[in-house]
């Protein structure tokens, strides 16, 4: 969370601060997401715990300067444990007008705006919809001002390499993180290292880039003494000891499946098609061929399912991934996976819906459609992050149920997930347990029933190619053992019931309390990326006297069989959510619980103010 | 992969027959086709094991059930997409897919552009009966112009597609035709088994319920040399007894039927099939029926490289001096070590 940055001027020394926000936002094409990566990777060596939230427009290159063409990165950094990209940042860095207009309602009060004065012309500001220049026209009077010509000071530092004005002015926000290292007191060396490296083959470009970097960073330690500009050191934050580096939820969820496929002794095939907010998984995995990892960019969504069914088929564990409109298109297969009761992976990487929606924007509005959004009774699975740390070990989990049980499972992260990064601490992957898959090689006693049952209620997987076990599936109704087709009125009720038992025996842990007491005045209940707020929200609530819980589910379906009873030791429930209350809609189903809904869909993620403003209400 | 090795075995028609009760239409032309393909499977040196048929939606998707192979049937459409997964996952597997005009190219038209463009080592066996049977009876993405069903009482007006012209265009290496009681079709199986690659079989299927005899212009035994034109690799193009024959009219750049005068096809200007002229095949799929015999046999056979072997070679050499170590991979990137006796928890 951020608090207050914390001025202990006079000690001799930067002074110390808990956690700070800072929020670089520009243009599409001023590479703010990079500026935030980077300055990210700097906040990890520095020892900082942290989380971003990237918040880029749908649009490739939008018109410069306009107000849809703004992009931003937020990072939330501090000496204390970071679960959020933070709400109000402490600092927003402003490319031009546009970027000041979208993001200065956001700033805390009394924080610093840095401004590049040399964008703020006559025609970005006609661009962002000024009438007057909001850096002269004392508009601005309620946050701390700080404006520099960063385009000019650009221009002049990088003089010397002979790059063309359009080039030049391109090191800006070189220079713009060369004065956020000097604001945070970090080493510029890790920097200079990464653009020699990127410009390995351009080294007047890796020159100017470095020159740009330092005079940013000059700037910061000249101008010191005047106006509001101050160093200010934030200090390690307590972690476990390890080994640890910054991972995204699309790094994790590829990282997760391949540690899963492994686990499984399996191959893994990926079936995708390129989609925003999903496509990512697609590309880390592409890399990853030493892993026993084939991946398949198929003709469409449909294909891309289909494929992976084919692949579980024919032994490999089958993957495919999407956001809403492609997880849409592949319900139909959905179906005769469960039909077929082939293992599948299906990543869901949810974004604002319905239909294109919100592309680039995050929300949780998916539920629904992962656990009931088939045609017929068709249950399955469903499995959802909290962080791009956690999807990591939610594929894996993905992975076991999918072959344990013989089943399609959905994995659900988001847009927020998918691109945001946090610290990881590096797991030992020894200390995972495996759960190797064994074919059925022949026919076991009594004869070989393609739909015949394990104790988990699951049928055995035999290998096209496999002597002796030759045998069809297809998605209509089977007859129980044989597989045969069967639509007797009997063999259709069992086979339903079958299929609904085998998935409501999923064995899930039991659920625990995050923070909190079983049983109490009030359970804030969550699931997916809402995790970080509702974790500081009540945690603070909780600091200051109220009896309130945070409870976070990961397993959606099945649920965890003591949910129930747990739900029911509260006097109330509150569910926040970004959608219009799915899971609210679907505790209240199972548990006959008054479970409230807290909903946003903004296509941003809760505030912590938000989340706390709801836990009070309940308390009411 | 498949790490089993399939040995080499003798089998009968008898091998390759299941068990389950056939439910075709009685005088359903797919009981003829089904007798072709079971026939056909002893004599290509293949065994039940592994040999997998993949099928979509309609009548001639049922097929897998009743050969006594592996079988998986899918969704309307998306067999190419289910044994695009499958052949990638094991390239042992000889694949058969079985469709038909609605599902392969109406619902599932662009699944089998991109089979036949990656050029997936399979066969595909389009069977064209001209209509929906298994919905009863609409018009299909084949049927004539004029086609009264349940769904154009009036006659349909849109114009069909042709399955072998589709086929070359998305890039087909191997395109042939025959028809369901034609002695022929396990020779045309045989070519397109032995075709390495997507190998495009369009099948006429006579739907006796819906669409019946559409297909007798021409597959009517009575009269079936003046109608038919079996395309044999190096043989001249002759018809009718060797009376007709089809020759290149050079001005035009079409194909126009010639009268073959005491055998001397030579004078007559008719051209010798050669299985790998790309620019005569796309002649030949478009030969108007009627005004030409209907072009049978191998239409165009010339392999290129198949996809998965291009995935596996690639998948290998990427892998090619890395090791999967897969604790190292989670480590990869900057990374840092927060040590003991750090800031407190």
């Amino acid at each position: 969370m951020a608090t207050a940055v914390v001025d202990r001027a006079g000690e001799g020394q930067a002074p110390l601060s808990d956690a700070v926000v800072v929020r670089f936002a520009g243009d599409s094409g001023d590479g703010m997401q990079l500026t935030g990566g980077q300055f990210t990777l700097s906040s990890a060596l520095a020892g900082n715990d942290f989380a971003t939230f990237p918040d880029f427009p749908a649009e490739i290159r939008a018109p410069q300067g306009t107000l849809f063409g703004v992009s931003a990165f937020q990072i939330n950094f501090g000496s204390s444990a970071i679960d959020t990209a933070g709400d109000a940042p402490d600092v927003l860095v402003a490319m031009n007008p546009a970027a000041l207009k979208t993001n200065v309602a956001a700033l805390k009060l009394g924080g610093l705006i840095i401004a590049d004065e040399g964008e703020f012309n006559d025609r970005n500001l006609a661009k962002a919809k000024y009438d007057s220049n909001p850096l002269e026209d004392g508009s601005l009077a309620k946050w701390q001002l700080l404006k520099l010509n960063i385009s000019q000071a650009t221009l002049d530092a990088v003089k010397p390499f002979g790059l063309g004005n359009k080039e030049a002015l391109r090191c800006k926000n070189m220079w713009t993180l060369g004065l956020a290292l000097w604001m945070f007191d970090r080493d510029r060396q890790p920097l200079i290292d990464w653009l020699n490296a990127k410009f390995a083959k351009l080294p007047d470009l890796a020159a100017a880039n470095v020159a740009a970097l330092n005079a940013g960073h000059a700037y910061g330690e000249t101008a010191e003494l005047a106006g509001p500009l101050k160093q200010h050191h934030v200090g390690p934050a307590p972690v476990e000891p390890g080994l640890y580096r910054t991972l995204t939820g699309a790094e994790a969820v590829a990282l997760g499946l391949v540690a899963g496929a492994q686990l499984a002794k399996l191959p893994m095939f990926f079936g995708g098609y390129p989609i925003t907010p999903a496509s990512a998984i697609l590309h880390h995995l592409s890399r990853l061929k030493e892993y026993d990892v084939t991946t398949f960019q198929a003709e469409d969504e449909i294909a891309a399912i289909c494929s992976a069914i084919g692949a579980s088929y024919g032994g490999s564990l089958g993957v495919t991934s999407s956001s809403g409109p492609g997880i849409a298109l592949k319900g139909e297969a959905m179906g005769l996976a469960i039909m077929t009761e082939l293992p599948l992976v299906i990543v869901n990487s949810q974004r604002g819906g319905p239909s294109t929606g919100l592309p680039t924007k995050t929300e949780q509005s998916d539920l629904y459609q992962a656990v009931y959004g088939r045609n017929g009774d068709a249950p399955m699975p469903v499995i959802a992050a909290r962080s791009p740390a956690d999807a990591f070990e939610c594929a894996i989990e993905a992975c076991r149920v999918a072959v344990q049980y013989m089943t399609p499972v959905m994995l659900l992260t988001d847009g927020y997930i998918a691109n945001a990064a946090e610290p990881w601490h590096v797991p030992d992957l020894t200390a995972y347990e495996d759960f190797p898959v064994q074919f059925l090689t022949e026919a076991p006693e009594g004869g070989f029933k393609p739909y015949g049952r394990d104790e988990k209620l699951a049928r055995p997987w035999v290998k096209p190619g496999t002597p002796g076990l030759l045998h069809r599936i297809g998605g209509i109704e089977k007859e129980i053992d044989t597989g045969h087709i069967n639509y007797a009125p009997a063999n259709h009720q069992a086979m339903t019931d079958i299929r609904k038992a085998k998935v409501d025996g999923i064995k899930v842990p039991d659920q625990g309390v995050e923070l909190g007491a079983e049983g109490g005045k009030l359970a804030v209940v969550g699931w997916g990326s809402t995790f970080g707020p509702i974790h500081q929200a009540v945690r603070r609530k909780r600091a200051e006297g109220a009896d309130v819980s945070h409870i976070h589910i990961r397993h959606i379906w099945p649920l965890p069989a003591n949910l129930g009873e747990l739900l029911k030791s509260y006097d109330k429930v509150i569910v926040p959510e970004m959608n219009t209350g799915q899971l609210k809609t679907v505790l209240r189903d199972q548990y006959l619980v008054d479970a409230k809904p807290v909903n946003k869909v903004s296509g941003q993620p809760f505030t912590i103010a938000e989340i706390e403003s709801a836990i009070e209400e309940a308390l009411k | 992969m498949n790490e089993m090795t399939t040995v080499a075995r003798t089998t009968t028609l008898k091998d390759w027959e299941t068990d389950q009760e056939v439910r075709w239409c009685p005088g359903c032309g797919d009981y003829a086709i089904l007798k072709a393909v079971q026939r056909t499977m002893p004599e290509i040196g293949t065994t039940p094991e592994n040999t997998v048929f993949v099928s979509g939606i309609g009548c001639s998707s049922r097929f897998p059930y009743y050969m006594e192979t592996y079988g998986f049937h899918t969704i309307h459409g998306r067999a190419p997409a289910f044994a695009t997964g499958l052949k990638l996952a094991n390239p042992d597997l000889d694949i058969w897919i079985v469709t038909g005009d609605g599902d392969g190219l109406s619902i599932g038209g662009n699944h089998t552009m991109h089979l036949i463009r990656r050029n997936l080592d399979c066969q595909i066996m389009l069977f064209n009966n001209e209509i929906y049977g298994l919905t009863k009876g609409q018009y299909s993405p084949t049927s004539r112009v004029g086609t009264t069903s349940p769904s154009t009482p009036f006659g349909s007006v849109d114009r069909p597609a042709q399955p072998c012209a589709f086929a070359l265009g998305a890039g087909a290496r191997f395109v042939a035709r025959g028809f369901d009681v034609s002695k022929e079709l396990p020779n045309v199986l045989k070519a397109a088994h032995a075709h390495k690659g997507a190998a495009f079989i369009e099948i006429f299927q006579n739907c006796i319920v819906y669409n019946k005899d559409v297909f007798q212009d021409f597959a009517a035994p009575k009269g079936a040399e003046d109608r038919q034109l079996w395309l044999q690799n190096g043989e001249p193009m002759l018809f009718a007894k060797g009376t007709k024959g089809i020759a290149l009219d050079s001005e035009a750049l079409e194909l126009k039927v010639v009268d073959v005068v005491d055998g001397d096809w030579q004078a007559a200007g008719v051209i010798v099939h050669d299985v790998t002229n790309r620019s005569v095949a796309h002649m030949l799929v478009e030969m108007r029926f009627g005004e030409f015999p209907m072009a049978l046999g191998v239409l165009y056979d010339d392999p290129r490289p198949t996809f998965e072997a291009d995935v596996v070679r690639q998948n290998a050499a990427a892998r090619e001096g890395k090791t999967a170590d897969l604790q190292s991979l989670l480590k990869k990137g900057q990374t840092w070590t927060v040590e003991e006796g750090g800031p407190e928890l």
